[in-house]
């Protein structure tokens, strides 16, 4: 009995040392290690992942945590200061609950939104009443639009999603959609459009492939080149908000995210299109002038 | 002088008796932070459910009886549009439904493995069970949407999303907890009520119906509200297959929506302490009143069919 | 043959059918799982790390993590556990006061998971600060594992025959001594697989650790072992996406364009651990049991 007391002692004692060894030997990064959060929209979340692991690479001791959790939660986390980045694929105005005032807007991109349709409804185009007619469910056969007779399925993103508020603003020109199913991801969007006859929804730029066909409408169709020229009018920013201006890291961070590198590389990849390729800027409100918006 | 200390020393508690009460403490105190956690979950959810009606000035009868959802905006009628009505009601569909489903599919089952087959119900079911127990919800949607849905499309017609689907995954999903559940509740039939009613003359399916079932009903319909529970507060797999429109369904194949779909769905978009948060932890509430009240049910049947061995 | 054996044997055959469709849909869910998934496996998809939006992504870093956090958990939840079970089954007098405490375990168990996911979201990640980590993922793990691991052990100890508890109390052993020496060793088979069981269901949930360990699992440097270090892989404040988390990631945002490849492996994996969970349950209890049954 004396001789397992004496053993459990000692093991405690081993357990406290190596505690207090690891903690005075932890590496001489970790003490002058910098770490900032950002939080948010799901859309945006890959593309701060991926440019924080190149920006981690590069810089050692630096240490971005990307975190998804939707733009509802990146905007709260700011605005309550919990994290220093908070992503939302919405302007801090047009969500309700939020005083924007000390949150200082970054447009990091440009993303379009396109509407899909299953491939065997043989639509392709389409134009903005009929868009509109569609999807507040006045009509509900494809052969009312020049397609072939199959019953209209409606898909929409979840109230309050980025791309949705975009999609109902612009394409819809500020009709709100039907109620219908709605699903809470553009992937989950993607697969049920691509498998279910008759449905039709919209997904941002980089979610279209082969599986789905996107829609014309007016004749203008979603390509990169139309949203720059804001022929195609279905777009939005992808913000950061920072609490104040930002400074250290998260400034220096920031500024990673415009350079030239970055925006060539990984925007590309990831579908999105570059602030500064666009030939317009608009307000949260809707807004339009003739420049990019970046001095 | 002597007496003295040796009454001292009897007075004392033994070395013995303070070990037992300090893991006697040690226990109970473990027992008390589950305490604290329980309580603190429901007084949080409370709080924050009922913040709808005492902070956003909801009335109750707009929140259980209106039918539009859209937190926020008004409905035609000038009522808020926060009425919870379409997902209560998907939500008990879909659970009543696949209980209704799978209760016979579980008995038969249990039945199997204890009365027919006790040796390939322990070799082959029962692992088979246990594993599908820990299957993570997000595989059972992603198979429900890839295989459930385009056949209930096929089969029903509709766009295959909706009550149905909702009730085929669910119907898998609780179908091991009711059968393992089942199996214990029939082990506990003592083996001499079957020698008793074999020896009268009965048929194995006689002992089976009137005996064996009868005797374990109690802890069957307990399986069962355990399992209508757990349908009840599946969120992940049921909402990739049911559809998630907040509309009173019609018909089984049209989309609907059930409380946790629409309570997974809407969190992240929605801003802490906003009316929208604030109806989606409302739902949140409606949840946990639901689990309390399975939870009850199951001790009241437990409590009229106390099974005395 | 008369009517009531005839009866009799149809009913048999219709149970005997009922219990094969069962194993056939369990058959068909299991077999599809691993299909689907098993061709995609490789030591190359188990050890490497995840990529965004590019083909050829790993899951080695959410693997390791759902490992971490499920020892994580049972390290926290299972001394809770075990007191709260020996003071339900062995101390507690059958009142007012045990049957609300079980009420409110239960109410606890049937809980859904993502309200006490947010639970913590909001208690341990904003409120306490801890930040979307592997703490946060721990502690919410633990409330939801704490009432299905109390109730499995306490079946366990209930399990164990009173005889021996007289015996204990019998040789002079104070109760909780005896509790402490001969009942829990004798319940330890039990135990055991309760745990392992209780393993199963932590390391497939994702609804409770979306919002607590976080979506994303940042590179970790394997060669650095010291906990205080951010990217150590023994780190707890660092953000920890599961497998299990994964799967459900990618399939609503993923846009990876071997993105079911990825998923349905992941799933295979998952699937595969848990099979492995379950069948050294069900090896290890009984071994434990034939080694304190035996007569050496």
């Amino acid at each position: 009995m004396r001789k397992r007391t004496l053993v459990k002692w000692i093991l405690v004692l081993v357990v406290i040392i190596a505690g207090i060894g690891s903690y005075t030997t932890r590496s001489k990064r970790a003490t002058n290690q910098q770490s900032i959060t950002a939080v948010g929209s799901t859309a945006l979340q890959p593309l701060v992942e991926a440019a924080s692991e190149q920006y981690s690479a590069e810089h050692s001791g630096i240490f971005i945590n990307v975190q998804g959790g939707g733009s509802g939660t990146g905007l709260s986390q700011i605005e309550s200061g919990a994290v220093q980045m908070g992503n939302s694929d919405l302007f801090a105005q047009e969500k309700a609950g939020i005083d924007p005032q000390h949150l200082v807007d970054h447009k990091i991109a440009v993303v379009g939104v396109a509407p899909i349709v299953n491939k065997k409804v043989g639509v392709t185009r389409l134009t903005t009443s009929q868009l509109i007619a569609i999807f507040t469910g006045k009509v509900k056969n494809w052969r009312a639009v020049g397609g072939k007779n199959i019953p209209i399925t409606l898909i929409n993103r979840t109230q309050g999603s980025g791309t949705r508020v975009t999609f109902e603003k612009y394409a819809l020109k500020g009709h709100s959609s039907a109620v219908a199913q709605e699903q809470d991801s553009s992937g989950t969007v993607r697969q049920i459009v691509s498998s279910t006859p008759g449905a039709v929804s919209y997904v941002s730029f980089s979610y279209i492939n082969k599986d789905v066909q996107p829609i014309s409408i007016d004749g203008v169709s979603p390509t990169e080149r139309n949203v720059m020229l804001n022929h195609w009018k279905i777009w939005a920013y992808e913000h950061i908000y920072t609490n104040g201006k930002p400074t250290g890291l998260t400034k220096k961070f920031l500024n990673y995210l415009q350079t030239k590198h970055i925006q060539t590389t990984l925007f590309n990849k990831l579908g999105y299109i570059s602030v500064k390729d666009m030939h317009y800027q608009r307000t949260w409100k809707g807004q339009l002038s003739k420049e990019s918006g970046v001095a | 002088m002597q007496n003295q200390k040796l009454a001292k020393q009897l007075m004392k508690k033994s070395k013995t008796a303070r070990y037992e009460r300090f893991g006697r403490l040690l226990c109970l105190s473990a027992l008390l932070l589950i305490m604290v956690i329980v309580i603190g979950i429901i007084a949080f959810i409370a709080t924050k459910g009922m913040s709808t009606f005492m902070k956003d000035h909801i009335s109750m009868k707009d929140f259980f009886t209106g039918t539009i959802w859209n937190p926020g905006a008004k409905t035609p009628s000038g009522h808020a549009a926060v009425g919870a009505l379409p997902m209560i009601v998907g939500s008990f569909l879909v659970t009543i439904l696949a209980a209704i489903l799978s209760t016979p599919f579980a008995i038969g089952t249990a039945v199997y493995m204890t009365e027919i087959s006790p040796k390939r119900g322990a070799k082959i079911l029962q692992p088979v069970t246990e594993l599908l127990v820990g299957i993570p919800s997000v595989v059972y949607g992603f198979i429900g949407l890839s295989v459930v849905v385009p056949f209930v499309r096929n089969t029903f017609g509709g766009s295959g999303f909706g009550i149905l689907s909702g009730t085929f995954v669910l119907f898998v999903m609780i179908l091991p907890t009711i059968v393992s559940m089942t199996v214990d509740s029939l082990k506990s039939v003592p083996t001499y009520y079957r020698q008793a009613s074999l020896a009268l003359g009965a048929t194995k399916w006689q002992t089976i119906w009137k005996v064996v079932l009868r005797a374990a009903s109690p802890g069957i319909l307990t399986a069962v509200v355990f399992g209508m529970a757990r349908a009840f507060g599946e969120a992940l797999a049921v909402q990739m297959v049911i559809g998630n429109a907040s509309l009173m369904p019609h018909n089984l194949v049209s989309p609907a929506s059930t409380l946790t779909s629409v309570l997974t769905a809407g969190m992240g978009n929605t801003v802490m302490g906003s009316l929208q948060n604030d109806a989606l932890w409302s739902l949140a509430l409606v949840l946990l009143a639901m689990s309390l009240f399975f939870n009850l049910l199951v001790h009241f049947i437990g409590k009229k069919g106390a099974f005395s061995k | 043959m008369n009517r009531m054996q005839k009866q009799s044997q149809v009913a048999m055959g219709l149970l005997r059918a009922i219990a094969g469709f069962v194993v056939l849909i369990l058959a068909f869910l299991i077999g599809y799982i691993f299909i689907t998934g098993l061709p995609n496996i490789s030591w190359k998809f188990l050890t490497s790390p995840a990529k965004a939006f590019s083909a050829g992504g790993g899951i080695g870093i959410q693997l390791f993590n759902s490992f971490y956090l499920l020892i994580l958990a049972m390290l926290i939840s299972l001394p809770i556990a075990l007191g709260a079970s020996i003071y339900l089954n062995e101390y507690a007098k059958d009142n007012w006061f045990t049957s609300t405490i079980r009420t409110a375990i239960e109410i606890l168990s049937s809980l859904p998971s993502v309200v006490v996911g947010l639970f913590g979201f909001l208690l341990f990640v904003v409120q306490y600060n801890f930040g979307f980590s592997i703490i946060s993922g721990a502690l919410t793990l633990t409330i939801f594992n704490l009432p299905l691991l109390t109730r499995n052990i306490e079946e366990a100890l209930a399990s164990v025959a009173d005889d021996q508890r007289q015996g204990g109390l019998g040789l002079g052993l104070s109760k909780y001594e005896t509790i402490i020496h001969i009942v829990v060793p004798a319940a330890l088979p039990g135990i055991i697989s309760g745990i392992i069981l209780c393993s199963g269901r932590v390391f497939g949930e994702a609804a409770a650790l979306i919002y607590t360990a976080g979506q994303s699992a940042p590179a970790l440097n394997f060669a650095d072992w010291n906990p205080f270090n951010i990217d150590s892989p023994l780190s707890p404040l660092r953000p920890a996406e599961t497998l299990a988390v994964h799967i459900w990631k990618i399939n609503s945002e993923g846009i990876m364009p071997d993105l079911t490849k990825v998923s349905s492996g992941s799933a295979a994996v998952l699937v595969l651990a848990i099979l492995i969970f379950n069948l050294s349950a069900r090896y290890i209890g009984r071994k434990v049991f034939e080694k304190m049954t035996s007569m050496d």
